[in-house]
């Protein structure tokens, strides 16, 4: 029995105990956690930032992801938001150089997250070893959606890399449409207010002229 | 905006006015037109709203897509600069270390000060705000009626532009007719809150806001706004004619670089800068008001930031319009830490903020709406004035004063944060979590409470005896203490949003942590605060007269809200305007008759 076919039966029970795993990285002990993934030493952007320019990820602090763990993000944001009818999949929009960003970044929130992040991914490449004989990013769909499939019942480390991935994706004005955002356009003369068929569904009338 | 350095100062100014902000926008602009020579103090650095306001770039242009950080408390493209909950050298403390008893102070040190960000929300006082306690007992009547200052609250909303309705509602002052520019649209959640708070007797109105909906008149307004002054009304109405109406995109938080809303930046500072009789000295940090032998203020002494030298400047009067906190600490640290104008002793007393407590609604009839441009007017469009005066008049309510419920938009540009509370992903991923995305956006509404705060002995400020900012000036300590009025109210609006948000098939995310009266946010999160010097009709009672000035030092004003002998439910900063063109008119009536 070659490895993928193991793969295509593995016992569900199995897998979860492997998630489990992943969850239970966040709780390492912080010493471990921070030889695992060294605190950014950056500084913020400070009180008087310049605002109207375009920033890139890694301009205002360095990114601090390893190889590994870039290609354990991209991978995983590309299966919580992958290409589909409603839009990009996560990696057109550079979702995981966010997360890096985000992860890398001096603020007490940030480095909260990164207590959850960094170790998380590690682990998850580390039970697609185990179990798959790959990392994570280089397992098939169907490996990559069982382990989805576990972790989504209730994983810390994946609620909060699906929070940011959700800040991070639906901020592109390219993801926008798969939302259903359509504003950030200059409009001539008065409001126009909701549709006529906004309001229909919504069951209110207008009562501004 | 043109600053000048210290040493290309006049040897005397009329005025000097400390803050730049709506107070000492104000100030600058009534004194100016009238030909006054005024010296503006700004502790921050310039600003230039035209160059620097971030129209239209979105949360991929910003590092954590303009989330909110430690360093940029409102999210990355706030206008506030070198501001927020901290201020880099300039530390305040708290008397006690329980977070229900301390106060946050919110600061800008920019040109135009907290106008740059403001919610722009521009309510009146009504005939009640001024005379609380002879209506119910309680705090603080004001020496003046509504009637005194009505005149000031329609220059200002000519002046600055107000969108809004009247409505002839209870204590909810109407405009003149034509003051007020139309209100825009409703959007489906002001229209889906308006609905439903009907069946409860909740009334929902078109809140009144100070944002260009249509171009402003200037060939009108200036000549009305400056009758027999016509380098003034020329220059008014060029000032106005340079502003655009409201394009319907951006949020008014990040300032306004077409001008369609108010900042002391766009509105007050551009004419008053063009009479050529202001002088403006930013990163100018005030440390006191120089007093004459004679009892009057000379002058004032500041700390030039960016040389660190102590700096002198001369005013045959002098305007503190620093904020209330900032106004009361100068006042105390002057006469080299003695403090003046404090013959009461009530410097510093009976600081008031706003009733804050709020509550996210979702609404099955907003899931999965057409997509449609909610983006609005930058911020509310609607809101509910408080409607429940008659059953507190008859002893039905657990307190005694109102408030009004703000209604945000539902539809708001992603900006870092998951656009959606995230317990809607739970247990999803793929498309199925992005049909989940599209189907809660748009479904979620905020209501805030904005209530009145009563004065309390244990609410006040004072000098640190030991801590000092970084050029060795003693900081503010603060005290805070909400009383059962406010906290009640807090569970009352609790329970109203709960039961609006039921009417309209949803219900209320509750914090489990922070329910009914807990709900009620921190001394100072609101960022209204107000008093601290209190005016009123009696010297021994009170800090100001009724025309802002000290009633030990006359030709020291105070315009900001510190005079504020009460905080109604209504957003302070319209007051603020009001009664400083009115203390700026006395003033000038005092220089004309030589008298200053």
């Amino acid at each position: 029995m070659n490895s993928e076919e193991q793969e295509n039966r593995l016992p569900r029970r199995r897998v979860l105990q492997w998630f489990a795993a992943v969850a239970a990285a966040e709780g390492l002990s912080i010493p471990t956690t921070l030889a695992q993934a060294p605190k950014p030493a950056a500084e913020g952007y400070g009180y008087d930032p310049v605002l109207n320019k375009t920033y890139e990820r890694g301009e205002v602090w360095p990114l601090t992801f390893t190889e590994a763990e870039k290609k354990a993000a991209v991978a995983l944001a590309d299966v919580i938001f992958p290409a589909d009818e409603l839009g990009p999949a996560a990696s057109e929009v550079r979702v995981a150089d966010f997360i890096d960003e985000w992860v890398s970044a001096p603020y007490p929130r940030q480095q909260n997250d990164r207590k959850a992040i960094i170790p998380g991914l590690k682990k998850l490449d580390e039970e697609c070893q185990k179990h798959f004989q790959k990392n994570f990013a280089d397992a098939s769909v169907e490996q990559k959606q069982a382990a989805c499939d576990e972790m989504a019942k209730g994983n810390h480390f994946f609620n909060v890399f699906t929070s940011i991935a959700a800040g991070a994706y639906y901020s592109d004005p390219k993801c926008w449409r798969a939302l259903g955002y359509v504003g950030n356009m200059p409009i001539g003369g008065s409001f126009p207010g909701p549709p006529e068929e906004v309001l229909k569904q919504a069951g209110v009338e207008q009562t501004v002229e | 905006m043109p600053t000048i350095p210290i040493s290309k100062a006049q040897s005397e100014y009329d005025v000097v006015i400390v803050g730049s902000g709506a107070g000492g926008g104000q100030m600058a602009y009534t004194l100016t037109l009238a030909g006054l020579k005024c010296l503006m103090l700004e502790a921050g650095r310039s600003y230039d709203v035209v160059a620097e306001t971030p129209m239209f770039q979105t949360g991929k242009d910003a590092p954590l897509g303009g989330s909110s950080t430690p360093d940029k408390n409102f999210g990355f493209y706030d206008a506030t600069i070198d501001g927020g909950w901290q201020v880099p050298d300039e530390p305040y403390t708290q008397a006690s270390d329980k977070a229900e008893e301390q106060f946050r102070w919110w600061r800008a040190r920019m040109m135009g000060g907290r106008t740059n960000h403001w919610g722009r929300i521009s309510l009146r006082n009504g005939p009640y705000d001024f005379k609380p306690y002879s209506r119910d007992g309680l705090g603080f009547d004001w020496p003046i009626s509504y009637d005194d200052l009505e005149p000031y609250y329609t220059k200002v909303e000519k002046l600055i532009g107000v969108y809004g309705t009247n409505e002839g509602l209870e204590n909810t002052p109407d405009s003149p007719k034509g003051v007020l520019q139309p209100p825009p649209k409703g959007r489906v959640g002001d229209l889906m809150i308006q609905k439903h708070g009907k069946k409860l007797g909740v009334p929902v109105v078109p809140i009144h806001r100070a944002v260009l909906t249509k171009p402003q008149d200037g060939k009108k307004l200036a000549p009305e706004l400056h009758p027999d002054n016509p380098e003034a009304q020329k220059i008014v109405e060029e000032s106005m004619s340079s502003r655009a109406a409201c394009f319907w995109a951006t949020d008014c938080g990040r300032g306004c670089s077409i001008r369609a809303n108010y900042q002391s930046t766009t509105v007050h500072i551009p004419p008053a800068d063009a009479t050529g009789n202001l002088d403006i000295i930013a990163n100018a940090h005030v440390r006191e008001v120089i007093v004459g032998k004679d009892g009057k203020a000379k002058g004032v002494l500041f700390i030039d930031k960016t040389t660190g030298e102590e700096e002198r400047v001369k005013g045959k009067a002098v305007v503190l319009a620093a904020s209330s906190g900032e106004t009361v600490r100068i006042l105390l640290n002057s006469a080299s830490g003695d403090g003046i104008a404090n013959s009461s002793g009530l410097v510093g007393k009976y600081i008031m903020d706003t009733v804050g407590s709020d509550m996210l609604g979702q609404i099955p009839a907003l899931e999965n709406l057409p997509a449609h441009n909610d983006d609005g007017a930058g911020g509310c469009h609607f809101y509910s004035p408080w409607w429940l005066y008659k059953e507190q008049k008859a002893g039905k309510m657990d307190f005694a004063r109102g408030y009004h419920i703000e209604i945000s938009g539902t539809r708001s540009m992603p900006k870092g944060n998951s656009p959606v509370p995230t317990h809607v992903f739970k247990g999803l991923y793929g498309t199925r979590l992005k049909e989940a995305a599209r189907r809660y956006y748009g479904s979620f509404i905020h209501v805030a409470c904005r209530g009145e705060m009563i004065p309390n002995e244990g609410s006040f400020a004072e000098l640190d005896s030991e801590v000092t900012d970084k050029w060795g000036i003693p900081v503010m300590k603060w005290h805070w203490e909400w009383s059962d009025h406010e906290l009640n109210m807090a569970k009352h609006a609790q329970d109203t949003f709960g039961a609006i948000f039921e009417a309209a098939g949803g219900k209320g995310l509750i914090n489990p942590n922070r329910k009914g009266k807990k709900a009620i946010l921190r001394g100072g999160e609101v960022i209204h605060e107000v008093g601290g010097a209190i005016m009123g009709a009696d010297s021994k009672k009170s800090v100001c007269n009724e025309w802002n000035q000290t009633w030990d030092i006359k030709n020291l004003l105070l315009c900001d809200a510190s005079p504020f002998a009460s905080n109604s439910d209504k957003n302070p900063t319209e007051t603020i305007m009001a009664l400083a063109w009115r203390a700026a008119d006395r003033l000038i009536e005092q220089a004309r008759k030589g008298d200053l």
